[in-house]
């Protein structure tokens, strides 16, 4: 789960971590209002979860109150990657002398995490490592042995810092890899981490990224910064179809009938498993069709959640036909796959044999799942169909009629 | 020859109550596999399909000897049972489980180092060596399996449980057998990448291709590209690439947990890229790779 900055400088503000001062706006008339109460030029910053806000328009500066409400404006309508803003931050403007990074991340090779640390900050940190390798420095942590100042200090003075700076930023990055534990986050990141003409540091900005895993064990902290636990934050929000998928696969335990991702085409897409989806969506794709969702079904889920999902993507405007196709399943049954989809395509009024494309889950209890297709007339094909002869298929169906 | 598993292995399941691990149980027996014991906590004196149930790990591993474990136990309870089952001196621990936050996944995988042990998963259907035993759900019901998977010479890796079946079923249809396949797990970090892999199956002389399933996201597929070009592995090598359309859509998670692009490097094309850098074929679709696989085989013998 992504934070949004606002957010991600909560959490730091809490741990004792240095922010600017600032407040969150909805309007353009509450920016005005903070901007007076600040006193000074500020920063008007864009909440959207994806990165590129500078370039793209979303942070602006503003000398005045009235400067930053039509800053502000501009701001609150402006798409970035096709997000809103959630909101917008309104900070202190502040004047760096120099800027760090310093980042907490795993790495999935060395199975543990990484600090990294640059005396460059403020650009991006692959850019770095490319360019300027010298100016970056990398050290894994332990996951069993305890952390301790030594080690932050290491990484740091191996750049050349000493003195002040050098204990400075060792007091920040001993706190920044106490949060990444303590709150199973899988990113902590401040970039840039500005130095003032005084010597004190500020984090002018950040990222903070919890594993959706540990959600659960971590809804103290949640609550706290008023983040909706449920709330799926990935590259963007989700859609209300995507929200309904989330609906259908919490119906009951058993297995997986939903991770629906919207798209807009009219190939409504009644698919999986994990690898079987991915698999299929590009062979859907390859053929020249346009797919109306993506979707997940596997781990034997019941037929309920079989018959909410298809019902789900049947009702989907735009959406012309279904084709129903897994990977050659274990678990999953094919009687109760077939069972889910034919009552949903039959109560929303529809003949399967004419709205279902093609059903291609060959496998476990295939015999008894291929008498119930037979029966309804289904197109159904076994296992010596390949997944891209049956997306082939069903991109022909429906292009045909 | 396989590797991890064969014949004689003997392997208990942490969680043998549960609904799915009763019905994995059936199927590994029924599939001729040795599982000797299970553990419930607060179900010793139980069986399941005759397989003795205990309270815990140690109960078992004080009277008979024991070479692997599969976890299946719900995600609250995974940690303490990965643990346990170190602690026992388990060498080769599958873990089904999903949705175990990577804290705990990496300290766990950290600690088996230490002990000598070898995690496979978490999120994964497990290991089966065709003909010989299967640990874990992979292939589902021993009829079902037997359908699917053929004993022969092409290894299989594969981060999604549900394609290394599809891809081993394809395999089968054109005759070509498995050695032993193997379900990695879709997490971000797990306990046996690719490249961890490889060398049991270029050690393995009944192994003489291999076939790797893979996705956007995670450093493995370069890192398995880099160990093929440092080594000069001559294990001849095709690998399939779901999930091209996610390039399009950084930040978004598909299919498994680790299966999201960030960076540049999270990309099927740069992953695409990097694998035939190193000499890996890789495949358009599925069908294409038995005849990769062939011919793969035949320029080796060659060369």
């Amino acid at each position: 789960m992504r934070f949004y900055e606002h957010e991600a400088k909560s959490l730091l503000k809490l741990h004792g971590l240095p922010v600017p001062e600032g407040k969150v706006a909805k309007t353009d008339s509450e920016v005005e209002e903070i901007s007076r109460e600040i006193t000074g030029p500020v920063v008007i910053k864009s909440q959207v979860l994806s990165g590129g806000r500078m370039k793209a328009g979303g942070i602006k500066f503003a000398d005045t109150p009235s400067e930053a409400k039509v800053a502000a404006s501009t701001i609150l309508g402006l798409q970035i990657r096709g997000q809103l803003p959630q909101s917008l931050l309104v900070e202190r403007k502040i004047a760096t002398v120099n800027e760090y990074y310093l980042g907490v991340t795993y790495d999935a090779i060395a199975k543990s995490p990484i600090i990294l640390f640059s005396d460059m900050g403020g650009i991006d940190i692959e850019e770095v490592a490319n360019t300027y390798p010298q100016h970056l420095a990398r050290t894994h942590l332990s996951n069993i042995e305890p952390f301790s100042d030594y080690k932050a200090k290491e990484i740091i003075s191996s750049l050349g810092l000493t003195g002040s700076d050098l204990m400075k930023l060792t007091s920040i990055l001993v706190k920044l890899v106490t949060l990444f534990r303590r709150y199973d986050l899988t990113l902590a990141e401040i970039n840039p981490l500005g130095k003032l003409s005084t010597g004190e540091l500020v984090s002018l900005d950040c990222h903070v990224d919890m594993e959706d895993e540990s959600t659960s064990r971590q809804l103290a902290l949640l609550n706290e910064l008023s983040i909706p636990a449920t709330e799926v934050r990935q590259g963007r929000p989700a859609t209300d179809f995507e929200v309904r998928g989330m609906e259908v696969d919490s119906i009951d335990p058993r297995g997986v009938a939903g991770r629906v991702v919207e798209f807009d085409g009219n190939i409504g897409l009644v698919i999986g498993a994990g690898g079987g989806s991915l698999t299929l969506f590009d062979a859907i794709r390859n053929h020249g069709g346009q797919a109306a969702n993506y979707c997940e079904i596997g781990g034997n889920p019941s037929v309920r959640k079989a018959y909410e999902l298809t019902k789900l993507i049947l009702n989907k405007p735009g959406v012309a036909k279904i084709a129903v196709m897994m990977n050659v399943v274990s678990n999953t049954r094919v009687d109760i796959m077939a069972r889910g989809v034919i009552k949903a395509v039959v109560d929303e009024g529809h003949d399967p044999a004419e709205k279902i494309a093609i059903f291609r889950i060959p496998g476990s209890w295939e015999s008894e799942g291929f008498k119930i297709l037979t029966k309804y007339g289904v197109d159904f094909v076994d296992r010596s169909v390949s997944l891209d002869e049956a997306a082939l298929r069903a991109v022909n169906k429906v292009k045909a009629k | 020859m396989s590797i991890l598993i064969d014949r004689d292995f003997k392997f208990i399941i942490q969680g043998i109550t549960g609904r799915e691990a009763v019905n994995m149980t059936r199927e590994c027996l029924d599939y001729g596999s040795q599982v000797v014991a299970g553990v419930t906590p607060g179900r010793k004196g139980r069986d399941v399909y005759g397989v003795p149930v205990f309270d815990t790990v140690k109960q078992i591993t004080e009277q008979m000897s024991v070479d692997g474990s599969v976890v299946t136990v719900p995600a609250a309870f995974a940690y303490d049972a990965v643990l346990e089952a170190i602690d026992a001196g388990i060498q080769l621990i599958v873990v089904v489980t999903e949705r175990i936050p990577r804290a705990d996944v990496a300290q766990l995988i950290e600690l088996a180092r230490m002990r000598g042990a070898r995690i496979i998963g978490p999120n994964c259907l497990g290991i089966i060596s065709p003909g010989k035993g299967k640990m874990g759900g992979i292939g589902g019901t021993a009829i079902d399996t037997k359908k699917a998977y053929a004993s022969g010479y092409v290894g299989v890796m594969s981060r999604s449980g549900g394609m290394t079946t599809e891809i081993c079923n394809t395999l089968t249809a054109y005759g070509l057998g498995q050695s032993t396949a193997i379900s990695i797990g879709g997490d971000p970090i797990i306990g046996s990448t690719y490249a961890e892999l490889l060398p049991l199956f270029e050690a393995d002389p009944e192994t003489k291709a291999l076939v790797v399933y893979s996705e956007p996201g995670g450093p493995m597929d370069s890192q398995l590209a880099e160990y093929v070009k440092n080594t000069n592995s001559s294990l001849p090598i095709v690998a399939f690439m779901a999930g091209r359309f996610m390039d399009e859509m950084p930040g978004m998670r598909f299919g498994h947990a680790g299966t999201i692009v960030e960076g540049k490097r999270d990309t099927a094309i740069e992953k695409i890229r990097l694998l035939e850098e190193a000499g890996i074929k890789v495949a358009e679709n599925i069908s294409e790779i038995p005849n990769l696989v062939k011919s793969a085989i035949k320029a080796n013998r060659k060369g």
